[in-house]
């Protein structure tokens, strides 16, 4: 057969071609579409509500009126005790799994697999977990221990500690890579020169990833900052007249209020703006926090 | 074969591992103190997991194994009674590539230093500055020895870890493939260093690179598939060959 670069494929072929390419950028354009159109409501219908009385009042009035201050802070308490309990946690098994366990042994496999499994199990499971564990096991123990009675209830303790769990795997997997990442020749020539392994992990591997577990601990912050369902049985309430002052006290959550705001109130239709309100401030907080965890990887990586 | 030089490193039926698979194979040799030693052979000889056998960072590797006696200064490394981190620190190591830590050039010299005690700051000034001397490195760095070792070049860089190296004080400096990566001119400066520091060290070297091993060592060993096929004077090796196997090689016929 002659060979010429000018040979026709045929119409079906060329045919094939042009669908195949407009379904995809059909699609690329819907999630486009789908995200613009989302914030552009969002925007329309709260953000004629959000003002600086709106971010730093009390709720008034059933939640009616008023601003989101306590949920903010309540949000805030929650994940920064969060990242306290869990981002150690995380980081220690991320060092143990990538730089002492044997990579194919029963024990590092069995981490792993839990590892996997906590990723993939519903946050209200967690919020069970909470319940059953935290708060009626360690906290009605402690208080039965101590004659205290602060425990034995949701609280900002437990509930920090419910999402500190959930987000675990989040931190172990991103701290991994960041160590995978920190190149073998490092570790040896710590190694040559008659650093023990601790201090080869110390002085070289874990100062050479820190931007990776800034990372982690950023992204499970994103993640555990949105999350309303783990910690919905944990301590989170309806409304506050006053900010926690213990972290066995109770507290208030943006997500939390948004559910609040749009299935409680005595007049839905009333707090629609402050419902979309809510909305944009606990997105943007979410969004804050990522992109925090975009720009420091990509210093990460173009050091 | 003639040894007007005491013997500092000794190997006796010495073999090696990785899980099922054996990578070296009964190797016996002795390599004497103040003198270069080269290791030739094609890739994946096993000349490097020997070269690793002897300040034990084979043991990094999951399911490593040696067999057979290895001695250094007449003590088997791989005793029980031996501390790896006191073993390495006597047996100094340069890499093929040469990665500073990403931190200062005065910080890389005097990080070995004080992983054992505290120094105080005007001994580790003096340390600093012999060892970069020694490395050849010290009127090019002396200026802007707390910045960063990553903007030092190439060459630069591999001479900064020799003088990372023998800031420690060891007594036999391993260096597997040091100048694979540089260019001609840096590899001339590092080869240059290496006749210089034999004086001082015990220089065990693996090299890709047949002339560099003409050039610079003293003894030649070449391995192939695992076993050290011939272990002789540089010279005597590279002109009058015994085995029909190193021939071929040294003369390009394979490998």
């Amino acid at each position: 057969m002659k060979h010429t670069f000018t040979q026709d494929l045929g119409i079906s072929k060329r045919l094939l071609g042009f669908v195949a390419v407009a379904t995809a950028a059909t699609a690329a354009v819907a999630v486009l579409g789908i995200l613009l159109g989302m914030f552009g409501q969002f925007l329309a219908e709260g953000g004629p509500s959000i003002t600086w009385d709106f971010i730093t009042d009390f709720p008034r009035n059933s939640n009616t009126e008023g601003g989101i201050f306590p949920a903010l802070a309540g949000t805030t308490f929650l994940v920064l005790l969060m990242t306290l309990m869990g981002v150690p946690v995380g980081t220690a098994t991320a060092i143990y799994l990538t730089e002492f366990a044997r990579q194919d042994s029963r024990f590092a496999r069995s981490v792993r697999f839990a590892v996997n499994t906590l990723a993939g199990v519903p946050s209200i499971v967690f919020g069970l977990f909470g319940v059953g564990f935290f708060v009626q096991f360690v906290g009605v123990g402690i208080d039965a221990a101590t004659g205290s009675v602060a425990f034995g209830d949701g609280s900002l303790l437990w509930s920090s500690a419910t999402l500190a769990v959930l987000t675990l795997p989040v931190v172990i997997v991103s701290v991994e890579e960041a160590l995978r990442a920190v190149p073998r020749e490092l570790r040896e020539a710590s190694l040559a020169l008659g650093a023990t392994r601790w201090q080869t992990i110390t002085k070289v591997v874990v100062p050479n990833a820190t931007s990776g577990i800034l990372t982690g601990s950023i992204l499970a912050v994103g993640r555990g900052a949105g999350e309303v369902a783990a910690i919905l049985f944990v301590g989170v309430t309806y409304s506050s007249e006053v900010l926690p002052s213990a972290v066995t006290d109770k507290f208030m959550h943006l997500g939390y209020h948004l559910y609040v705001l749009a299935t409680q109130s005595p007049d839905v239709e009333a707090t629609m703006p402050l419902q979309y309100a809510t909305t944009i401030v606990l997105l943007a907080l979410t969004f804050l926090l990522n992109f925090t965890a975009i720009f420091v990887r990509s210093r990460l990586s173009t050091r | 074969m003639a040894k007007e030089y005491p013997t500092k490193i000794s190997a006796r039926d010495f073999s090696v591992f990785y899980g099922p698979k054996q990578a070296l194979f009964d190797i016996s040799l002795q390599i004497p103190q103040n003198r270069v030693t080269a290791f030739i052979g094609p890739s994946g000889c096993g000349k490097s997991t020997f070269l690793r056998s002897i300040n034990r960072m084979n043991d990094l590797i999951d399911g490593a194994t040696g067999q057979g006696a290895l001695t250094v200064d007449g003590i088997d490394v791989y005793d029980k009674s031996v501390n790896v981190s006191v073993l390495r620190r006597k047996i100094g190591m340069v890499f093929q590539k040469s990665i500073p830590f990403p931190k200062s050039i005065y910080e890389n010299i005097t990080y070995g230093l004080t992983l054992l005690e505290k120094v105080s700051r005007s001994e580790l000034d003096h340390i600093v500055e012999q060892s970069l001397r020694r490395a050849a490195l010290w009127d090019e760095v002396k200026d802007r020895l707390h910045h960063s070792a990553m903007g030092l070049s190439g060459g630069q860089q591999q001479r900064l870890c020799i003088a990372r190296a023998v800031a420690v004080n060891p007594e036999i400096l391993l260096m597997d493939e040091p100048c694979s990566a540089l260019d001609p001119i840096s590899t001339g400066k590092v080869e240059e260093l290496i006749t210089e520091l034999k004086d001082t060290y015990t220089i065990v070297l693996v090299t890709h690179n047949m002339q560099q091993a003409a050039r610079v060592s003293d003894y030649t060993g070449f391995f192939l598939m695992g076993r050290l096929i011939e272990f002789d004077r540089t010279r005597t090796l590279f002109t009058s060959p015994a085995k029909k196997e190193t021939e071929d090689y040294i003369t390009g016929r394979f490998g």
